[in-house]
């Protein structure tokens, strides 16, 4: 990659994500928004992340595949779920992920 | 920080506290983001700059290992911008409790970041953004010195997935993911939309998968009686 190329790059990923962050806002400030909105906005957040979870942790490329990764992040999942923090859950992720393909 | 007033002063500080342990994993998050930065060609400035200016982990994650893969520069912002277009419900959903002008409620709107916007609500459809702004705040310092460390010191680490470097991005969202589904409702709707993440991945574009699971969310329209 040149680093004319490296830059527009960077420009453009600068400018896209700042207007989609800039448009719920600007188009809906300040309005009382109504309830089924509200209810399917709520639901968002969990759905959008458990997506992105599954995708990072199975997906490679566009293969879905059990690998040593998949098998940290259930464990660091685990570790969680009964109260851990989120730096011993990634502490865990990747130990257990390193070990693995260690073997 | 005598520009916010007295009574936004807790929240900015609870904001800082929560964003904590998010900064610290988001350290080594961007650590992992400046090693493959390197690896796929770019200079240590041209990383640590995009970490500075995008503030984005996963379409900084998605743009970097297209262009790792070989591919163009548009397949590369479009991932960029399928990722970030979760981003967009979320300031929907923020919007109503930002005030000031449209200038204003940009800018604003630009410190969205996962965590910080999943912890800044309260419950009832509002958001704390002062609490926002501090845990995104905290989560900067550390996405930007994180990013320094990678692309300076990449080289000292060695190979980021011998290491399990990969794993860090996954388990980031998992815990936020599982403080969500704290409310039983989340669930079978969360369930459906890594149903239909995971059964585009094979056919659709980088970004789409994540995107396309967003329509699970559209259950909430089914709910009567209140909220």
């Amino acid at each position: 990659m040149t680093s004319a190329a490296t830059w527009a790059l960077i420009g453009a990923c600068a400018a896209v994500t700042a207007a989609i962050k800039a448009a719920g806002p600007v188009a809906l400030g300040g309005r009382d928004l109504p309830g089924w909105f509200t209810r399917v906005i709520a639901l968002m957040a969990p759905t959008l992340l458990a997506a992105l979870v599954c995708v990072s942790a199975l997906a490679h490329g566009d293969r879905l595949a059990v690998g040593s990764d998949t098998a940290g992040v259930a464990i660091a999942g685990v570790v969680l779920w009964r109260g851990g923090s989120v730096v011993a859950g990634v502490a865990v992720a990747v130990a257990v992920t390193a070990a693995l393909r260690a073997l | 920080m005598s520009t916010i007033a007295a009574t936004s002063r807790p929240s900015w500080r609870a904001g800082l506290r929560a964003g904590l342990p998010y900064a610290l994993a988001g350290f080594l998050l961007s650590l992992s983001f400046g090693v493959l930065a390197r690896e796929a060609g770019l200079s240590a400035v041209a990383a640590i700059a995009m970490s500075a200016i995008v503030f984005a982990g996963s379409a900084q994650f998605a743009a970097i290992s297209i262009i790792a893969a070989g591919g163009g520069l548009g397949a590369a912002v479009a991932a960029a911008a399928l990722m970030n277009s979760r981003f967009l419900p979320m300031g929907i959903a923020l919007a109503p409790s930002l005030p000031g002008g449209a200038l204003k409620r940009a800018a604003q709107g630009q410190t969205v970041v996962d965590a910080s916007w999943a912890m800044a609500a309260r419950g009832d459809g509002t958001y704390d953004r002062w609490f926002l702004f501090g845990a995104s705040a905290i989560q900067y310092v550390t996405w930007v010195g994180g990013t320094v460390a990678g692309a300076l010191g990449g080289d000292l680490l060695g190979d980021p997935q011998r290491l399990g470097l990969d794993a860090i991005f996954p388990t980031f969202f998992l815990a936020l993911l599982l403080g969500e589904l704290r409310d039983r409702r989340a669930r079978p709707v969360a369930a459906l939309g890594a149903l239909i993440a995971l059964a585009l991945v094979p056919v659709a574009p980088p970004g789409v998968p994540v995107l396309a699971a967003s329509v699970a969310a559209l259950a909430g329209l089914r709910r009567t009686g209140s909220t």
